[in-house]
Formats: structure tokens, C-alpha cells, sequence
């Protein structure tokens, strides 16, 4: 089995399912002939000709808005956004029609699309390319939200995202595209989307987090491991719907909770979590709920970039306030 | 149209010893198409299908039984029994122009004021009456199943059909998607995008603008310079064309040939159909407060029932008892869709969470479970 990189995993994925499903067509700006600009889509042009992948005219909004009629139509779109900098005029169609098509007609036209982007910072790209808007499609009833951290999730994650029967925004972190490599299996097997992942088992914390920030949160758990902290690290993956029984399970355990991510703190989806855990976990809690995250600031450029991201050093001195906390 | 781009002939015409000026690289026009004038008189050769009898009189049906559907909602609405409702009033020869040209498997994507296409697909006026009602069953449409619902946020559809017609082209049918909007719709930038992407792919789409004249209270001559909204379709590279949208004869004729067009692999049409809002907006607005009679009375001397009735009379010996057994028909028809629509059954309040996705999540299903305990206490 090949070890292969997150970008090749979302390229593997796709090709699955295009083999798979006929109805399944994949569109954006530069996916055909380019292979897409970070080569997502690489070689599917070859393989299953300019009716299964087309290059759009440049125009997100309408892109998202052809995919909603497609996917009325019977068909699988799989839209690519270049980045997420670019995604918000699609917000109009996601939120006025993809996600709620199928309430609006009881069912009689449903709408199983797929709008694929990068997202996050840390690769020092020019401005409007590093955001993190995760909880903006995650508040919005009707639409799945999947933020994959490794090869093999991104390869599961894409194919259950593909197959399921609603609209789902799947945004894949950029720094992650080449970061690691793992051997993943061409089995054709999707994993669920209501379902956390224990990445690190541990006894005296838990660390919550999905996507690029899944590699601090292990370097953090390896830090504390050093100081004989056990720390136990989720990965959130499906940020909608939330899997709040996991981590229940999670924290129930160890009673303190850090969260994770790059995203602005205020409204994040790190609230989310951290309100569910004060409803349904209070009595397990033995300190308050942390948050690391991204600053209320503008994303900043690359030169600012490593202040704003949260880094291991943060999340470890995060996780040891909680545990002093008497 | 007529398109002439840089070839030897404007070439040639430039070198004429006026080299200062700059050579004439492409001529665009619009035209504009008219059978009926507003005394219901022949002003060419009608179309075909003017020649049967019965299809012209369906064609009077139709629009009839659009303003008795649009005249009940008006009055559901004024004593309490509908929502807000976009009447349609004066419109009807474009809705049922359309719909009269469209074939059953063709895809209609409306906006909301074609309720006169829809009744003619076999949409009901129960569902009509309940979508207006505020019930999404009403878009559950039991015949034309694969029209799209009516589009409340302007010009926000007009991608969909895009869409549809891109499914339509790569399944290699010959059907056509045809999407109906306002002129307000074309300041907007997702009918700009749609235009160009149908245009650029050659998609089997008919775009029908319903030009009403006024975005609720901004008139068209304030929402764009252009002179004509059909040349909107000469910068996607496709035709585009003006119709008397009064005369439902024009209508049918004009979405017809764009019909063929496309389904002969032609690409896709933009109509620009001339029509004016002789109602408000909606229920909840008030016209008076942005236009005067003075501005309306005329129009009413155009509108497309009245016109299709003179030219009946004259042409095809409509009686005073055609007509009056035509308006009871429809009157009684519609009755009694307004009184089964007043007894339908209420939604069940699960509903909002069952069609929310196919697969309900847990977490929703707690929050299922939840409102179905506080509607039950």
C-alpha cells in the first residue's frame, strides 16, 4: 500500500468515486487541464474525459448555484472552490438553496453536493487565502460542514461526503495537502460523518480539535507527555452535526477539556462544543473549558501568520491551567 | 439578432480612406415581435398553432384561470387566510406563453409571478394556495415534479438552471430548462454569471425575462442604462430579443422558437418579455406611493386578456356564452380549491426536522424529540 499525501487522498477519493458513480462530476476554476491549483483533481481529466470534469467560467456564486440545479437533476456535483477567500459569494446558494431544497419540497428534489476548498493558514500564501470560516456553513441547518486532518480521514471523509444524499462543505487545510504522508488504502470504504476520532488515547485531559490544528494539539499532548501528563486528543472531523456523545465519552473521563482551533475565537465552533460540554458534562468538569483559537483579528498576512496561529506552546500551557485549576 | 464580427466586409469598410476611425468590430440588434396589437388585431401573419381553435382558446383558459387564481389569493390574503402574495395581475401572457410552448418533460424554474405557468404544468392551485400559505407541501408539486419551487430571493434561481440545463446536455436529452424572471433580476450579478456560463456551454436553456417595468418601487429606466434588457444576452454571446409580452400569442411564438432552438443544440435564448404591473408588488405594498394613476390607467388599454378576447370575438366567434361558461368553469374551480385549501390538514411540526436532511442527525433528532414534547404539552 502507497503512502500518500492528504491532496493525493483527496485525488484517490475522487477518482473512487468518479469510477464508482457515473453521476458523480466534478467542477470549479482550473480543475480540468490544470489538475486544480493545488492538483486535487491531477490526471481525472485523462482519465474520465471533459463531461465528468469541467472547468468552470470564474464566477463561485453561480458555480454553487449550477451545482444545486445539477444535483436536483440526479447528479453528484463535486464543486472546488480555489479558496475559501474566495467561497462567500456560494454562501447565497448554500444557504438560500442547497441546504434547505429538500425541506422546501418535502423532498421531492434534493440537492447531494459536495462544495470542496482549502482552508487555513500557514503555508505563507497572499491575503484572503488562509481563512478558516468553518462555523459560518456550521450554523447553517441542512448543510454537513468535514474538516479532515489526515490522509486516510480526508480519503473516508470525501467518499462519505460524495455519497451522502445532502449537501456537505468539505474544507481541506491547505497546510495539511503535503504535510505527511500514510499509507491509505483504495478500498472504496467512507467513514461515518456524525463520529469523532480518538487520535491519542489519555487519562488526565482532553484535547479537542479538527483539521490543520490537529498537529499542535499532538505536539502539545507530546509536551505534556514529557511533563507526565496524559492527554487524550479528538479530532472533531464532522464539525456539523457535532458528535457531542464522543465527547461526552472523552471528557467524561478525564474531566478537562482544552479546545482547539484556528478559526476566531468569538462564535467559533469551539463555543459549540464548549456550551454542550457545560449542558450535558458540568458534574464530570473538574476545571473550566479552555479555548485556544485564532485572535477576533482580521486574519493577518503571512508575516504576522505564526502570531495568529495557535501554536503548541499555547495549547500546552492551556492544558496546564486546567489541570492546576483546584 | 445580428451579429457581425471583425470579418473582411467591416474590414474593407474601414479602408475606405477613413483610417482615423476605429474599425467596426462586431453590430449587434435587438428585435422586437409582435402579432396582436392591443385591439386584439392581427398585425402579420399569426403563427401555426394560432389556426386551431381550441389552442387559442386554452391560451385564454390559461391566463383567465391565472388572474382568477391571482384574484382569490388576493382576497385569501386581504381577509387573513394567505400570506403576503405577489399578484400577477396584467402578467398572465407571459406565464402561459411560456408554459404553452414548454413540453411536459421540460423544467420549469420560476421566480413569483408565474403562477400562470404553473397551473398550465399541472401545478395545483391547492399547492399554490399553500405555498402562499406558508406550507412547503405546496412544493410538492404532484404533477411536474421536476419544476423547481418558486424563488422568493430575486435571481438567485436563475443558476439553477444552469444546472439543470447542464444535466439535460450531458444526459444528451432534448429537453430544455426554462427560467423566468424580473427585470429587477438582471441588475443582479447571479443572472450575469448564469447568462455567461449557458452561454459560454451552449446549454439547452430559455431565460424569459418578465419585464413589469418596476422592481417594487425603482422603475426599469432607474435599474440600468441599457435600452433594452434582452441585449444582457449579447455580452454571453447568445441571442437575445424583445416580445410584446401582452400579446400571448408573441409569447408563445417567441418561447417556442427558443425552444427548438435549443433543442436542436442552438444554445440558449434570452426573451425580454414587455409587460406592466398593473397591481402592487405584493399584498404588502402600496404602489400609490411611488406611482401615480396617471402611470398606470394607460396600460390597462394593453393588457393580454382583454386583447386575446377581441381578437376571439372578431377572429374565432367567441360567444357571450363561451365566455361566460368559460368564467364559471374557472371560478368554480378555483372555489374549490380555496376550500380544500382551507381545510388542509395542518403540517405536522416534525416535519421541520424530517425533510431538514435525508439522514436525520442525532443531535437533531434530540431537538426532534424535544418539540414534539413542547407541541404536545
Amino acid at each position: 500500500m502507497p503512502e500518500i499525501s492528504l491532496v493525493q487522498a483527496i485525488n484517490l477519493a475522487l477518482a473512487r468515486a468518479m469510477a464508482d458513480d457515473e453521476t458523480v462530476i466534478v467542477l470549479g476554476e482550473d480543475v480540468a487541464a490544470e489538475g486544480g491549483v493545488f492538483r486535487a483533481t491531477e490526471g481525472l481529466l485523462d482519465r474520465f474525459g471533459p463531461e465528468r470534469i469541467l472547468d468552470a467560467p470564474l464566477a463561485e456564486g453561480a458555480i454553487a448555484g449550477l451545482s444545486v440545479g445539477l444535483a436536483a437533476q440526479g447528479f453528484r456535483p463535486v464543486a472546488e472552490i480555489q479558496f475559501t477567500g474566495f467561497i462567500y459569494p456560494a454562501i447565497d446558494q448554500l444557504v438560500n438553496h442547497a441546504s434547505r431544497l429538500r425541506t422546501r419540497t418535502r423532498g421531492r428534489l434534493t440537492c447531494p453536493m459536495v462544495l470542496r476548498s482549502p482552508c487555513g493558514g500557514g503555508i505563507r500564501a497572499i491575503e484572503h487565502h488562509s481563512e478558516s470560516p468553518e462555523a459560518m456553513f456550521a450554523h447553517v441547518p441542512g448543510l454537513r460542514v468535514v474538516i479532515p486532518s489526515s490522509p486516510a480521514r480526508a480519503y473516508g471523509l470525501l467518499l462519505a461526503a460524495i455519497r451522502d444524499p445532502d449537501p456537505v462543505v468539505f474544507l481541506e487545510p491547505t497546510r495539511l495537502y503535503r504535510a505527511a504522508r500514510e499509507e491509505v488504502e483504495d478500498d472504496g470504504a467512507a467513514l461515518p460523518l456524525d463520529r469523532c476520532f480518538v487520535l491519542r488515547e489519555g487519562s488526565d485531559l482532553t484535547l479537542v480539535s479538527w483539521g490543520a490544528m490537529i498537529r499542535e494539539t499532538l505536539e502539545a499532548a507530546e509536551l505534556l507527555a514529557a511533563e507526565g501528563i496524559s492527554a487524550e486528543v479528538v479530532d472533531i472531523a464532522t464539525v456539523k452535526p457535532l458528535d457531542t456523545e464522543g465527547l461526552l465519552a472523552s471528557v467524561g473521563k478525564t474531566g478537562r477539556c482544552v479546545i482547539v482551533h484556528e478559526a476566531p475565537v468569538t462564535g467559533g465552533v469551539g463555543g459549540e462544543i464548549a456550551a454542550r460540554l457545560a449542558e450535558r458534562a458540568l458534574v464530570s468538569l473538574l476545571a473550566p473549558i479552555e479555548r485556544v483559537a485564532g485572535w477576533d483579528t482580521v486574519m493577518p498576512s503571512p508575516r504576522l501568520e505564526r502570531y495568529y496561529l495557535p501554536s503548541a506552546a499555547r495549547i500546552a500551557a492551556a492544558a496546564r491551567r486546567a489541570l492546576a485549576y483546584q | 439578432m445580428l451579429v457581425e464580427k471583425s470579418d473582411d466586409k467591416l474590414i474593407a469598410a474601414t479602408a475606405d480612406g477613413r483610417a482615423d476611425l476605429p474599425a467596426v468590430v462586431a453590430k449587434f440588434e435587438i428585435r422586437r415581435s409582435r402579432f396582436l396589437d392591443p385591439a386584439g388585431k392581427p398585425v402579420r401573419a399569426l403563427p401555426d398553432f394560432a389556426r386551431d381553435r381550441a389552442e387559442m382558446a386554452a391560451l385564454y383558459r390559461g391566463m383567465v384561470l391565472a388572474r382568477s387564481f391571482d384574484a382569490k389569493a388576493v382576497a385569501l390574503q386581504r381577509t387573513g387566510r394567505l400570506g403576503t402574495f405577489p399578484s400577477a395581475l396584467g402578467q398572465e401572457a407571459v406565464a402561459v406563453g411560456i408554459a404553452a410552448a414548454m413540453r411536459r418533460d421540460d423544467v420549469l424554474l420560476p421566480s413569483f409571478r408565474e403562477h400562470g405557468a404553473q397551473l398550465w404544468r399541472g401545478v395545483t392551485p391547492v399547492e399554490l394556495f399553500l405555498f402562499w400559505g406558508g406550507d412547503e407541501r405546496g412544493s410538492n408539486f404532484a404533477q411536474a415534479r421536476e419544476d423547481f419551487p418558486i424563488c422568493v430571493p430575486v435571481g438567485t434561481h436563475v443558476p439553477h438552471a444552469v444546472g439543470v440545463a447542464l444535466a439535460i446536455k450531458l444526459r444528451r436529452e432534448d429537453r430544455v430548462a426554462v427560467c423566468a424572471f424580473g427585470d429587477g433580476a438582471t441588475s443582479k450579478g447571479d443572472v450575469a454569471e448564469a447568462l455567461n456560463i449557458a452561454g459560454a456551454w451552449k446549454l439547452p436553456a430559455v431565460f424569459v425575462i418578465n419585464n413589469n417595468r418596476w422592481a417594487i418601487s425603482v422603475p426599469v429606466a432607474q435599474q440600468t442604462a441599457a435600452e433594452t434588457l434582452a441585449q444582457k444576452a449579447i455580452a454571453a454571446g447568445f441571442d437575445g430579443e424583445q416580445v410584446d409580452g401582452n400579446d400571448v400569442v408573441a409569447m408563445r411564438e417567441a418561447v417556442a422558437r427558443a425552444l427548438a432552438k435549443a433543442r436542436a443544440g442552438g444554445g440558449p435564448t434570452l426573451i425580454e418579455a414587455l409587460s406592466y404591473r398593473l397591481g402592487d408588488h405584493t399584498t404588502a405594498d402600496d404602489a400609490s406611493r411611488y406611482r401615480s394613476d396617471s402611470e398606470v390607467s394607460p396600460h390597462w388599454a394593453e393588457e393580454p386578456i382583454g386583447r386575446l378576447r377581441r381578437y376571439l370575438v372578431e377572429e374565432e366567434s367567441w360567444t357571450k356564452s363561451d365566455e361566460e361558461g368559460l368564467i364559471d368553469e374557472v371560478a368554480s374551480l378555483i372555489d374549490r380549491a380555496a376550500e380544500a385549501y382551507l381545510v388542509f390538514p395542518p403540517p405536522a411540526p416534525e416535519a421541520m426536522f424530517d425533510f431538514t436532511y435525508e439522514i436525520l442527525p442525532r443531535d437533531l433528532a434530540e431537538q426532534r424529540r424535544e418539540a414534539l414534547g413542547a407541541a404536545a404539552e
